[in-house]
């Protein structure tokens, strides 16, 4: 039934540049799933973990600058440039994370968040480099490799997809691993983890550079996409609208940060007109839905699905 | 030396301002172990109660203040009661995602009721003020008066009354205040009150030196964290000097370091705690 759905899902994925007769539309969903991929990142802490990480659209910023500049600044094709914007993210991310994940629940954080916002304050006031609150323009899209051409919205349509398969993918790999088994015990019961031999910083800070891993992916296919970028995609409210997206999908689900991405961008472009009314609902919605329905959408699906298996 | 000076009464006017918020936020997280990341929002809502009791009802300076001070203690009351009442026995991750909920609503909500544009708070105080060399507008002296009049009716009130005596019998041990008659769930409203108010006091106060707009909650919101995180969470006279503290970090080192980066010091500050002390500088025992 759950693979069914994804095969379908994949096919009409696939076949959305032949049937959206708009290039607006295709970028829309392109753009959702470039969010989606950050989401992704999230969920891998915060539902696998139950570590809320509040500064995680500024590892999406270290990413997507360090593509940004490498291939403005330094002359770099995008290939290595999006290597070593997620080599950036990590590194980052492990430096970030020995240090946090030393706090607990609320303390994790207020921490995360303040590193969060020190690093929009550097993208914002680090003029010569990031050009400020203008930020970066022009940059080039991916050179071709071989007959493949990546300077249509198109083909980059299907990269940003393909990036987007691939995280599904890790996702689904590391949640039925024995490392992301081991995420979950330490999020169900840290002491219980910890007597049966789990080494619980570790493994945090493994889920942690993870987590950091597809912000600087997604952050890439951001810069790559749209060729411009500026600080105002790494601050505090991106990772708060990450987190909606998160909640609504299913947090802990391997559906959910899609599923919550696609709806929620989905109808905001439906409210056309309402666009800067949507928080209205969607702020006391995130309320209902911690007090209510925790699950998600995706959670209460499989919940659904299951009570359907066991008649 | 003159602009040391000068510095050390800046950092007096923005001390006074973070003192008021992060009192608030540390009695709301000292009794309820809420991070209430609302709470820069409810403070943004005070600025503009009390700018449209100025400029649209003309009720005049101070009872402008009063009446942001009574709505928004409405306002918290309300949020206690519907948002995070609920969610008590919820995982502490929870809370913030609730809380981020309410301040997305709050930000839209201004920002569709009062427009997107930053607006100039108008104060009867706006003369200079010259004394010995040093300059100050009126309402710079008057937010420095006016917190400190705050904070000692506050100190009275939690330690020389009764209902102030509860708050901290709460805050020591709900389950214990309980059982000796005290209704924690009413003094859980009450705190969020007075958190409320105090953010719109210090709106008000405020308002008339810098702008008002949506937005002004986000910085402030993080601020008061480094602030009750310097001051051990939940501590209320931490709070205070931690507020101080931050405001003076500020003033110099926007001064004599970097203007650019003064944003970012009470960050620095949060982040090197933290990182040395991950349960936060004088952290009761846990």
């Amino acid at each position: 039934m759950r693979r069914v759905l994804w095969i379908i899902a994949a096919a009409v994925a696939v076949a959305i540049p032949f049937l959206v007769p708009k290039t607006f539309y295709l970028q829309i969903v392109a753009g959702a799933y470039i969010t989606a991929i950050a989401v992704y990142g999230l969920n891998v802490i915060l539902g696998y973990t139950g570590l809320l990480n509040l500064g995680h659209a500024a590892f999406f910023g270290i990413g997507a600058y360090a593509v940004a500049l490498l291939e403005t600044k330094a002359g770099w094709p995008f290939w290595p440039a999006l290597l070593a914007g997620c080599a950036a993210s990590v590194v980052l991310g492990a430096m970030v994370g020995s240090v946090s994940l030393r706090t607990r629940g609320n303390y994790f954080a207020i921490f995360t968040a303040a590193v969060g916002v020190m690093i929009a304050i550097v993208f914002t006031n680090w003029q010569e480099l990031t050009g400020g609150n203008i930020g970066i323009v022009n940059i080039p899209p991916p050179p071709s490799i071989g007959p493949l051409a990546f300077d249509g919205d198109v083909p980059k349509y299907y990269l940003v997809l393909g990036a987007l398969a691939l995280t599904i993918l890790i996702c689904r790999l590391v949640r039925h691993s024995l490392v992301g088994r081991t995420f979950v015990a330490i999020a169900d019961n840290e002491d219980l983890a910890r007597a049966a031999g789990i080494d619980v910083a570790r493994v945090r800070l493994t889920a942690f550079m993870l987590s950091t891993f597809l912000a600087g992916l997604a952050g890439g296919m951001f810069a790559m996409y749209n060729g411009n970028l500026g600080p105002d995609q790494t601050g505090l409210d991106i990772t708060f609208e990450q987190l909606l997206y998160l909640v609504i999908g299913g947090i802990g689900t391997i559906a959910g940060p899609l599923v919550g991405t696609l709806v929620l961008v989905g109808i905001s472009h439906e409210l056309q007109g309402m666009q800067q009314y949507r928080f209205l609902i969607f702020g006391p919605l995130l309320v209902l839905l911690v007090r209510f329905f925790p699950l998600g959408i995706a959670g209460g699906f499989s919940r659904l699905t299951a009570r359907w298996a066991a008649r | 030396m003159h602009l040391f000076f000068q510095e050390l009464l800046n950092g007096l006017v923005v001390g006074s301002l973070y003192a008021l918020v992060a009192l608030g936020l540390a009695l709301v997280y000292g009794t309820m172990q809420i991070p209430n990341f609302a709470h820069g929002h409810l403070y943004m809502l005070g600025a503009y109660v009390a700018f449209f009791g100025v400029t649209v009802a003309h009720v005049g300076y101070w009872p402008a203040m009063l009446l942001a001070i009574v709505v928004l203690a409405l306002v918290g009351v309300v949020l206690e009661r519907l948002v995070f009442r609920p969610l008590r026995n919820a995982p502490e991750v929870n809370t913030i995602i609730a809380a981020v909920g309410v301040l997305f609503f709050l930000q839209t909500l201004a920002q569709v009721w009062f427009g997107g544009d930053y607006r100039v708070f108008p104060t009867p105080y706006d003369k200079v003020v010259h004394f010995a060399g040093l300059v100050a507008t009126q309402q710079q002296l008057i937010v420095i008066a006016a917190a400190a009049v705050l904070m000692v009716a506050l100190f009275w009130f939690l330690k020389r009354t009764l209902t102030g005596a509860t708050i901290e019998a709460v805050a020591q041990n709900r389950a214990g205040a309980a059982l000796v008659g005290i209704d924690p769930n009413r003094v859980s409203m009450m705190v969020f009150a007075i958190s409320a108010g105090l953010a719109a006091a210090a709106a008000t106060l405020i308002a008339s030196i810098s702008l008002i707009s949506p937005s002004m909650g986000f910085t402030v919101i993080l601020k008061a964290f480094a602030i009750i995180v310097l001051g051990g969470m939940g501590s209320v006279p931490g709070a205070i000097i931690g507020a101080y503290i931050l405001a003076f970090a500020e003033s110099f080192g926007g001064t004599y370091i970097s203007s650019n980066y003064q944003d970012a010091i009470a960050f620095g500050v949060l982040v090197l705690i933290l990182t040395f002390k991950p349960t936060g500088l004088f952290a009761k025992g846990t």
